[in-house]
């Protein structure tokens, strides 16, 4: 009935068919529930794609390494709750690719920092940050003022996002360059921007052109703002 | 391997018997795994087993396996923050029940509210109005008396409730009209209701040359909200231009800058982040900083 190791290490077709075998089961174990993924992670009310000018802000909080003093988890732990609100869901960084949870905090968590400060505040924030918070160990981002966001990368950004499953519709793809402008101009028509993308807040861009500041704000005043967690539809987040 | 050494070879130094396994004369002992490692081994693997049915561990195929003791974080931290609001209920009952201006009689509830409206300042209001309530260029100073919408208990509690021209419908909202940017004065009608202004800044100067035609410009324009003397309206919030305190700065170009294209501030309603005892305990301390009506 069992095999004797002698016999699997002199037959080198049945070492290497149970060696397979073997790699196999760990694989299906740890593959099988990403295959099923839609069903495991739960569904959210409000959780939407990014609009085109928080997908560039995303970028460039990629790119700037905001996430290495900045996590973005509220963790279900009771301290975590009382100082910043609800825990994170799952279902909040769906959209994110990748995620920018994070493990450190030199600077507080921002997963739910959407809509605490003015955008007068993060723009003067963000150019010098002691101007705000005297003890503050930030750097500047000043310079991000002067950089442009280019309309045609933020709509390749978009698509690509689109082409590996984000459900952006045609309507969102086809608008990309008018909801970018929309959303950097406070005076500009906010109802087609707010149809495409609830909750998006305009910015306090210059209106004639769009920089990487307009959109660094725009995404931190979407962060954890999708989710109403007073609608009792979203009362049971439990697994 | 053992069963291959059925006779039993030993060999002659250690005394050991040899698992038949010979590589150029030289032989594999068969020296067996030290006791206590080989029980520690088991002993964690029955740990292992017992563990992935108590805790949630086995994924299936689109869910997992729960565990027999139902253990999630989400339901642990549910329960500690009711918990907590438990523990905190009475008080906080009573400072929701009690008038904001009777609060500061019952001294144990006073001291709770305080230490609350600290620890809710530090993390949500200092950002802007400093650690002190000292203010920054563009976000008012909480511990001066020089208030924009009212510095009663009332009136910061609703500032804080509703924000300033927040998001919230019943927003404090006040809108200064961009008498330069939108074209409804002239560029010298600014030039001289800016000099006319500075007089509110600089009692005592002397005036600049555009203070006396700036004068009829104030009075057509400015004065039926910042009042007649520059006394300002609270009700609505306009602010004072006679005081020694300016929100954007007391130089005749941020006066000038002001009525060209105002900057318009903004305060997020609060009511969605924080529950009703705690905005009255923020209240009660900001209140407390110094400037309180």
């Amino acid at each position: 009935m069992f095999v004797k190791h002698e016999t699997i290490e002199k037959n080198a077709v049945l070492l290497a068919v149970l060696t397979t075998l073997t790699i196999a089961i760990g694989g299906i174990v740890e593959l099988v529930p990403l295959f099923t993924i839609e069903t495991t992670v739960e569904k959210v009310e409000g959780v939407r794609p990014y609009s085109p000018l928080e997908l560039a802000g995303r970028d460039i909080y990629v790119r700037e390494g905001c996430y290495t003093c900045h996590s973005q988890q509220i963790r279900a732990l009771k301290d975590e709750v009382e100082r910043y609100g609800h825990y994170s869901l799952a279902a909040e960084s769906m959209y994110d690719r990748p995620f920018q949870w994070g493990s450190k905090r030199n600077g507080p968590d921002l997963a739910r920092v959407g809509g605490k400060y003015s955008n007068d505040w993060h723009y003067a924030h963000l150019a010098n940050p002691q101007s705000m918070v005297p003890e503050s160990l930030m750097p500047r981002y000043a310079f991000l003022a002067n950089r442009e966001v280019d309309p045609a990368r933020v709509a390749r950004h978009l698509r690509a996002n689109k082409t590996v499953g984000t459900p952006y519709t045609e309507e969102q793809v086809a608008n990309v360059a008018a909801d970018l402008a929309a959303q950097a101009d406070v005076n500009a028509e906010p109802d087609a921007l707010a149809k495409r993308y609830p909750k998006a807040v305009q910015v306090q861009g210059d209106g004639r052109r769009v920089t990487e500041m307009d959109a660094l704000v725009a995404y931190l005043q979407v962060l954890g703002t999708m989710v109403d967690f007073t609608n009792p539809a979203n009362e049971k987040l439990q697994q | 391997m053992a069963e291959n050494n059925a006779a039993g070879e030993k060999d002659s130094v250690t005394g050991r018997h040899t698992t038949g396994h010979e590589w150029d004369g030289l032989k594999e002992l068969n020296t067996p795994l030290p006791k206590w490692w080989f029980w520690t081994f088991v002993a964690t693997v029955v740990w292992g087993i017992g563990y992935a049915i108590a805790y949630p561990s086995v994924p299936w195929i689109n869910t997992y396996f729960p565990g027999v003791l139902g253990y999630s974080q989400r339901n642990v931290v549910t329960a500690e923050v009711k918990a907590l609001e438990a523990q905190r209920a009475g008080v906080m009952q009573k400072l929701k029940a009690v008038p904001l201006e009777e609060v500061k009689k019952d001294e144990a509830l006073y001291v709770v509210a305080m230490t609350a409206g600290r620890v809710t300042f530090a993390e949500n209001c200092r950002a802007c109005h400093g650690a002190g309530g000292e203010g920054r260029p563009g976000y008012p100073a909480l511990a001066g008396d020089a208030w924009i919408w009212g510095g009663k208990l009332a009136d910061i509690q609703q500032s804080i409730v509703y924000g300033i021209r927040s998001a919230h419908p019943e927003t404090r909202m006040s809108q200064m009209p961009k008498f330069g940017a939108d074209g409804i004065l002239k560029a010298e009608e600014i030039d001289q209701v800016s000099d006319y202004v500075m007089v509110f800044y600089r009692p005592g100067a002397p005036a600049l040359p555009g203070a006396a035609k700036g004068e009829t410009v104030y009075a057509e324009n400015c004065a039926v909200c910042h009042g007649d003397k520059g006394e300002g309206k609270r009700e609505l919030g306009a602010p004072a231009l006679r005081s020694s305190v300016h929100l954007y700065g007391d130089t005749r170009a941020a006066v000038r800058a002001q009525i060209v294209n105002p900057k318009q501030g903004v305060m997020p309603a609060w009511n969605a982040r924080l529950d009703e005892a705690t905005i009255r305990a923020v209240t009660l301390y900001v209140h407390g900083l110094g400037g309180g009506e």
